[in-house]
């Protein structure tokens, strides 16, 4: 089965080129990160076209990218899903559809070492790593970094902030209030 | 298993959260602080989510039923959308359903009242949902399970936030005790339908799809003891002579409080005005 194993390798080489454009497709909220830090991309399968005729380019084959909301209502994903469209279109992918999966569950530890650090540097502190703090116990604080000045003698302002997967904390120390991209 | 029964058992489910979040987001730009007013809103963002996957479920469950099992959930179908000449879809479900095709509990659909009732009710209901969900993450159903699995994280968040609030209003001043009191008077008859089976949702447990909730109140009543008490709250006592406390029920069968009408006029306008329009 020759042809099939060239497909194979074809078609991986083709999901590698995927995953590359898909570092350019941005969280509209979180511009500096990409869906793959925010580890929201499960999945990418690739077919590419074989009929061998001229004039059909392997980028005529069919695609499907498989994608994993971070909170169940969040409104991010509907952009997200046109958003990864029309990047792969501009790289000539015409054929791509955009699954969602529910299950496992997205959680901040799938938000990439890369991703953690653009986020400091946004001024939006990183997740803690995912602990007992993801509990339904009350008056529980967690001890997080201010993303400023590296001081821990922060205070959690509110629970939620500007969109569902944030918390407002303020520091002690220099005295700004930021963001804090909770765990989950 | 019994694909038309399941269909209503999502409708059930997903009223549940959509009307629960049409209610909180009342709240938007009138919370008592503005980081309170946020919380609220971003509680009603994730229960929307959560109605939204519900419903987009069972428009999919219901485009796959044979003629004959479609018949047999006639009338739960929006009339509007049979002149569409198109799938049913998450929207149709959500926009043009009348309200006695509703099949929500009736504790979300009552207004939302001062902040300490709608904190309460939202203890009450995240309470339940934490268990019901842990459940219904075991059960056969792989779509369930799935909405399941992702929903109790955020559910986890609700329930902490609003426990801390209900121990910071009973434990707080003579005014926000006072309050809550009365939010509990108002409310407690309303918890007990959570825990009432109705038909279809007995049907879903014994196949092994759905849960029997009749089963979640004993874990349920823990859960508001241990808050209570921290909370310097009175769990309401049963009746001495009948063992049985009154119960307000209904909702899961179609019969609302007058107030559901209301919510929908407002949440469905648009909808009605100009079918089948899309932004
Ligand atoms: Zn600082």
């Amino acid at each position: 089965m020759v042809v099939a194993t060239e497909n194979m390798t074809s078609s991986s080489v083709e999901e590698q080129k995927i995953w590359q454009i898909l570092q350019e497709v941005k969280d509209p909220e979180i511009p500096v990160l990409s869906i793959v830090d925010l580890g929201i991309v499960r999945s990418v399968h690739y077919l590419p076209s074989n009929s061998g005729e001229p004039g059909v380019s392997k980028r005529d084959g069919r695609g499907e990218v498989t994608i994993t909301p971070t909170y169940s209502g969040c409104p991010a994903m509907d952009v997200i899903r046109m958003d990864i469209r029309l990047k792969l279109l501009e790289h000539g992918y015409k054929n791509i559809t955009v699954q969602q999966s529910l299950s496992p569950a997205w959680t901040t530890d799938w938000i990439t070492e890369e991703g953690k650090r653009k986020l400091k540097e946004f001024g939006i502190a990183p997740p803690n790593p995912k602990q007992q703090f993801c509990t339904s116990e009350m008056f529980k604080e967690e001890a997080v970094q201010c993303p400023f000045c590296n001081s821990y003698h922060t205070k959690q302002v509110s629970r939620f902030g500007s969109t569902a997967c944030k918390a407002v904390y303020h520091c002690d120390n220099c005295k700004e209030n930021f963001d804090y991209f909770k765990c989950h | 298993m019994n694909a038309p029964n399941l269909f209503q058992y999502c409708l059930h489910l997903a009223d549940n959260v959509l009307i629960l979040s049409q209610r909180n987001s009342e709240w938007c730009g009138h919370g008592p602080v503005l980081e309170q007013d946020i919380a609220i809103t971003n509680i009603s963002l994730d229960l929307l989510g959560q109605a939204r996957n519900m419903y987009q479920y069972a428009a999919a469950l219901y485009n796959k039923l044979s003629e004959e099992e479609k018949s047999a959930v006639e009338f739960l179908v929006p009339r509007p959308w049979k002149i569409f000449g198109r799938e049913l879809t998450e929207d149709d479900l959500a926009f043009l359903r009348d309200e006695r095709q509703y099949l929500n509990l009736l504790l979300v659909e009552l207004p939302k009242g001062d902040w300490a009732l709608t904190i309460l009710r939202q203890f009450f209901f995240s309470a339940f949902q934490i268990i019901f969900y842990q459940q219904l993450q075991q059960r056969e159903d792989a779509q369930l399970s799935a909405i399941a699995e992702k929903s109790l994280k955020e559910v986890a968040y609700h329930l902490r936030w609003s426990s801390e609030w209900v121990v910071r209003m009973g434990d707080g001043t003579d005014e926000s005790n006072r309050r809550i009191r009365n939010a509990l008077d108002e409310l407690w008859s309303f918890t007990g339908e959570m825990f009432l089976p109705s038909t279809y949702e007995l049907q879903v447990a014994d196949e092994g799809f759905g849960v029997n909730v009749a089963l979640l109140k004993e874990t349920w009543l823990q859960k508001v003891s241990e808050v209570f008490a921290e909370a310097r709250l009175k769990v309401p006592q049963q009746d001495e002579t009948s063992g049985k406390s009154w119960v307000q029920s209904g909702g899961k069968e179609g019969s609302h409080t007058e107030y559901l009408g209301y919510i929908l006029t407002d949440m469905q306008y648009l909808q009605r005005t100009f079918p089948d329009s899309v932004w």
